[in-house]
């Protein structure tokens, strides 16, 4: 195994984390696999959001392993309907809150925050369409897409977020084929693509950055997306225990970069002064890699370059103006 | 007025809190009138301009979580689109009011009216009530708010009332003053609701040791509901003074040929009764007003005097015994002790007229049937171009 080396404010981060609310809302007894980086995100993102929240789930991992009834492991109102449709009904909820709000059946200035979780499959997919509508109209609500990259949830197939090169049931690696033959939808473009206030990339693994986030896509005035990455040591193949490490090695080798556009203005919210980390190290420890020979890896490592300098140049841009 | 603009008012009237709707032909001018009101501030309402049924449906849903009154209308293709939540609206309980202008599903695509929608739902678990005109429209969706809200039903309500034959129609139609309907539907108020300051799950997985209980519940809610819909009728006529029954008769009584039919057909078929019965021909005609609980009892008891049952089904159950309507009498009637023959046939698809000889057709049959014994072929269309 590559050797992994902790960068150093990697210990900063772990001490400022024991300063966190110790009140749960996503609370333990669920059945998410050992190392599961959603939940570990859902955990994080609900101390953060706190007890005046409604949560709306699509089908997917964690709406499986939080509500085998008669069992829950949301201390907060939340509310499952089906796969495609979480902004949907969070559409629904929102617009109803506001009228009942506005007819004296809640109070005027009552603010409930509403986060939505999809997975990748729930998001980038099937529920695309929901999602484009919610965001488009301007309910204020969080849309928290928890990506593993590909349908964890039925057995590792292959979602349009798997990324290039991965192996999956349904994008398997073969005597012809290397896996998943297409790039990684860019979910994030097409959140902002609708003008909403706020969207960002974020992970488990920088868990005050993450929460962060949360708290400005609460804050902000409407509609607000956050890509959540989220390690699956099932699905990935890779050691339960290396989660948290993952994340951070996708966050230094550029291939999921940590950024946020704020209103339309991009910011790198990692500071990598030496630079991109090579991308093997984050390749090679997962087993969903590990047939990618020098071709396919040379692509992945100019792509992953390209898309990581065009975000440096948006910064550089919106900043600017 | 035109009906749709009646089925508007009511939801207005009801004081919907939430309005999710698609447009989809012939149901859209509902709709445009409820966002007009709603831009007028006459309804004080958020109206989402949905980007799918789909979406309508599932937005529905959510809006009723914290407690709101919620209202959608669709047709057709939308029904289709929306059929897996429409599913979930019943299973979840709550109770959304769907105005469903009834039009024949694709393909080949057609906008006009049958009843290949509504039969696509048949076991959704929602109430599933049949308007024959303007005015029932308008009184069944004032209703529905007060049967699906009730805390002993919980569960969504669809009313059906004709694409186009009802929905374009403009015809007198009593609206009530806001004041004469004040208290007829109380405010909704759910027990269980999406609320933090008391956390629930909505919507938890239906494990195999709780799946099936579950749907136990979902089928006596549903055939409860019947208690209170008679209630809902009996306070209607007692305020307003219009009465309606879960099966609707005409000339039944001593009638020998009986036609069975659901919508707005059936203010047609009673003229062609009076026709029939101008040249002594003893006939008679029945509507099975309500589709969702199934009134067996009722529906036996308006047949018991039939020689022979004929049902006209509007929609088409490829491959199957006839109409789903048919299936549904036939099996209904089995249990009866000395049960009248149902026979059927199929008219009125996707628009097409169904002209007084088209009924006297169907009214034949039965007598053909008396006469001969012999049943006809199945799926009859009646006015098929040959």
């Amino acid at each position: 195994m590559t050797e992994i080396t902790r960068p150093k404010e990697g210990f900063l981060n772990v001490f400022a984390y024991r300063t966190i609310s110790r009140d749960e809302y996503f609370v333990r007894g669920h059945r998410a696999c050992q190392g599961c980086g959603p939940a570990l995100g859902l955990r994080l993102i609900m101390k953060e959001a706190g007890p005046n929240t409604i949560v709306v789930n699509a089908t997917g991992c964690m709406e499986i392993i939080s509500s085998p009834y008669p069992y829950t492991a949301w201390n907060v109102p939340w509310i499952h309907v089906a796969f495609e449709n979480a902004a949907a009904v969070a559409s629904g909820l929102e617009a109803a809150l506001k009228a009942m709000r506005k007819k004296g059946k809640l109070p005027a200035d009552e603010k409930t925050n509403i986060i939505v979780f999809g997975g990748d499959g729930g998001t980038a997919d099937i529920g695309l369409q929901a999602l484009s509508g919610a965001l488009i109209r301007g309910h204020k609500l969080l849309y928290v897409c928890y990506d593993n990259e590909a349908y964890m949830n039925t057995g590792v197939q292959g979602s349009s977020a798997t990324p290039f090169g991965a192996s999956t049931t349904t994008t398997p690696a073969g005597k012809v084929s290397f896996g998943q033959g297409y790039w990684k939808k860019n979910l994030v473009a097409i959140a902002a693509a609708h003008n909403i206030p706020y969207t960002a990339t974020a992970c488990p693994s920088y868990p005050l950055d993450l929460m962060r986030k949360v708290r400005k896509a609460l804050d902000a005035d409407g509609p607000t997306f956050l890509h959540m990455f989220s390690v699956c040591p099932t699905g990935w193949g890779t050691p339960p225990e290396l989660t948290i490490r993952l994340g951070r090695l996708a966050a230094e080798t550029g291939v999921f970069p940590l950024y946020e556009i704020d209103h339309g203005k991009y910011k790198m919210t990692l500071n990598q002064p030496e630079g991109l980390r090579p991308i093997e190290d984050y390749l090679r420890v997962q087993k969903r890699f590990r047939h990618l020979k020098e071709p396919e890896i040379e692509v992945i490592r100019k792509r992953v370059k390209e898309e990581y300098e065009r975000l440096r140049k948006l910064e550089a841009f919106t900043q600017e103006a | 007025m035109e009906v749709s603009l009646a089925i508007a008012e009511a939801a207005r009237q009801a004081d919907v809190d939430v309005v999710s709707a698609y447009p989809i032909t012939p149901q859209t001018h509902i709709v445009e009138r409820l966002a007009q009101m709603v831009a007028d501030g006459d309804l004080k309402a958020s109206f989402i301009t949905v980007e799918s049924e789909h979406t309508a449906m599932s937005a529905a849903i959510g809006a009723s979580m914290p407690g709101a009154r919620v209202f959608t209308s669709t047709s057709s293709q939308g029904l289709a689109l929306m059929n897996e939540i429409v599913f979930l609206a019943a299973s979840m309980r709550v109770p959304v009011v769907m105005a469903l202008a009834n039009r024949s599903l694709s393909g080949p695509i057609s906008i006009w009216n049958d009843h290949s929608d509504i039969m696509s739902v048949r076991d959704v678990g929602w109430v599933s009530l049949f308007a024959n005109n303007g005015q029932e429209a308008y009184d069944l969706t004032l209703m529905a708010f007060r049967i699906g809200e009730d805390p002993r039903v919980m569960l969504p309500v669809m009313i059906s009332f004709d694409g186009f034959i009802l929905t374009h129609m403009i015809e007198p139609i009593y609206i009530f003053d806001d004041a004469e309907i004040e208290g007829f539907i109380p405010p909704y108020n759910p027990q269980f609701k999406a609320d933090p300051k008391t956390p629930m799950t909505f919507g938890p997985v239906g494990v195999p040791e709780i799946y099936t209980e579950a749907h136990k519940q979902q089928d006596a809610a549903l055939r409860g509901s019947r208690e209170v819909i008679d209630e809902v009728f009996a306070d209607f006529e007692k305020r307003f003074g219009r009465r309606y029954n879960a099966v609707e008769t005409y000339m039944t009584d001593d009638a020998d040929v009986v036609l069975l039919s659901q919508g707005s057909v059936f203010e047609t078929t009673q003229l062609s009764v009076d026709e029939l019965r101008k040249e002594g021909k003893k006939v008679g005609a029945v509507e099975l007003r309500m589709w969702r609980p199934f009134p067996f009892a009722d529906l036996q008891a308006a047949l018991k005097n039939a020689k022979v049952v004929v049902v006209l089904d509007r929609a088409v159950s490829f491959g199957g015994q006839a109409g789903p309507l048919m299936s549904e009498v036939r099996s209904a009637l089995y249990p009866m002790k000395d049960a009248p023959p149902v026979i059927g046939g199929i008219a009125g698809l996707a628009g097409r007229d169904i002209m007084m000889e088209h009924y006297r057709e169907f009214f034949d049959m039965g007598y053909r049937y008396l006469e001969t014994g012999k049943e006809p072929e199945v799926i009859t269309i009646v006015g098929l171009r040959q």
